[in-house]
């Protein structure tokens, strides 16, 4: 008897534990500009977050309230969580001379800057994907394209950047940069991407 | 010779689009702090810089830790200590960016960046937590789930 007494309170304090609850959700001003939205959804009530800072509380499962939070709650609230966010990921275009894998003038230059974005990164990934213009068949600016992108990617391992983190590939003439009729020259459409991430 | 080229490049390509399908890996760790593990099928490892992420894996941090992932979509998640995040799923295709990303955040809390899957479809990215689950319309968001606290 004395034993359920003392159970009796305990059981009571557990089960409130589990229905009372400490939930924060906030929506970020996007760092493009543009602030996206986030529906909070317990239990069928909603809440929708769609301007800058707009959050939403669950106190108890089932009743969300709303509410806002500012640059400096969030930063007490979530400092380490938003402290381990990775790197954002970052694209660079090189141009190429028609029919080659050589560089444009000014895109030589840029493969030093894309190297030092690499080694302050860690674990770093980089996808190098080449395109040409809509010169010459479609099967051989495939190839060209591909060649471009090897051509990038060499350049990284000459400079110390380890091949099992390079992908590449070609689309040919399927992406321009600028639409044009076949057959058309068009320098801003010799292009590689490199993305890092 | 054209032809020659091509005949070379062509299977090569092929190979590579291959290779990347066959892929299980969901994302890599990029940022590592204090205690961290991965749980994957019943083994911890830890969770430490380059290590890939992959579905079912579930993330946990000690009261010091911390993680940041980049997906393969480019969504950036990371989480503070004393968390606990699974992956439930994640199908990415890199050529037409569709696909599903969901995650639990069991405790604790969670920064994210959506990526190309949440631009794709509105509907492709759900992160859960114990009390609610989160329709993710291409955003920054972060999360804190838990009990109170008396």
């Amino acid at each position: 008897m004395r034993h359920l007494v003392w159970l009796a309170p305990l059981a009571l304090t557990l089960l409130v534990g589990c229905a009372s609850r400490n939930d924060l959700y906030v929506l970020l001003p996007g760092k493009d500009g543009k602030t996206g939205a986030l529906v909070v959804d317990s239990e069928g009530k909603k809440q929708t977050l769609d301007t800058p800072y707009a959050a939403a509380r669950v106190k108890n499962v089932g009743s969300v309230s709303g509410t806002t939070s500012s640059e400096a709650e969030v930063k007490q609230d979530f400092g380490p969580a938003l402290e381990a966010q990775p790197r954002r990921p970052v694209s660079f275009f090189l141009y190429f001379l028609a029919d080659t894998d050589e560089f444009a003038p000014e895109s030589k230059a840029l493969v030093n800057q894309i190297f030092a974005e690499i080694a302050r990164r860690p674990a770093p990934e980089i996808a190098i994907i080449g395109h040409t213009d809509r010169v010459g068949a479609v099967q051989y600016n495939d190839a060209l394209s591909l060649r471009r992108a090897e051509r990038c990617r060499d350049e990284l391992i000459k400079l110390g950047i380890p091949k099992v983190r390079i992908s590449v590939a070609g689309r040919g003439e399927r992406e321009p940069e600028v639409p044009t009729a076949d057959e058309v020259a068009e320098p801003r459409n010799r292009r590689v991407e490199i993305s890092v991430r | 010779m054209r032809s020659r080229l091509i005949a070379l490049t062509l299977p090569m390509v092929l190979a590579f689009g291959v290779a990347a399908a066959a892929a299980q890996d969901a994302g890599q760790i990029k940022t590592s702090k204090g205690s961290a593990q991965i749980e994957r099928s019943g083994q911890k490892l830890p969770a430490s810089v380059g290590q890939v992420v992959q579905q079912g894996d579930v993330v946990t941090t000690g009261a010091d830790g911390s993680v940041g992932i980049t997906f393969r979509d480019s969504s950036l998640v990371s989480i503070g200590p004393d968390s606990v995040l699974a992956i439930d799923r994640f199908v990415f295709d890199s050529t037409t960016h569709q696909g599903n990303f969901d995650a639990s955040l069991k405790q604790g809390t969670l920064a994210v960046v959506s990526g190309k899957l949440a631009k794709q479809s509105p509907d492709a990215m759900k992160v859960k937590t114990p009390a609610a689950i989160l329709g993710v319309r291409g955003t920054e968001f972060l999360v804190r789930t838990g009990p109170a606290k008396d």
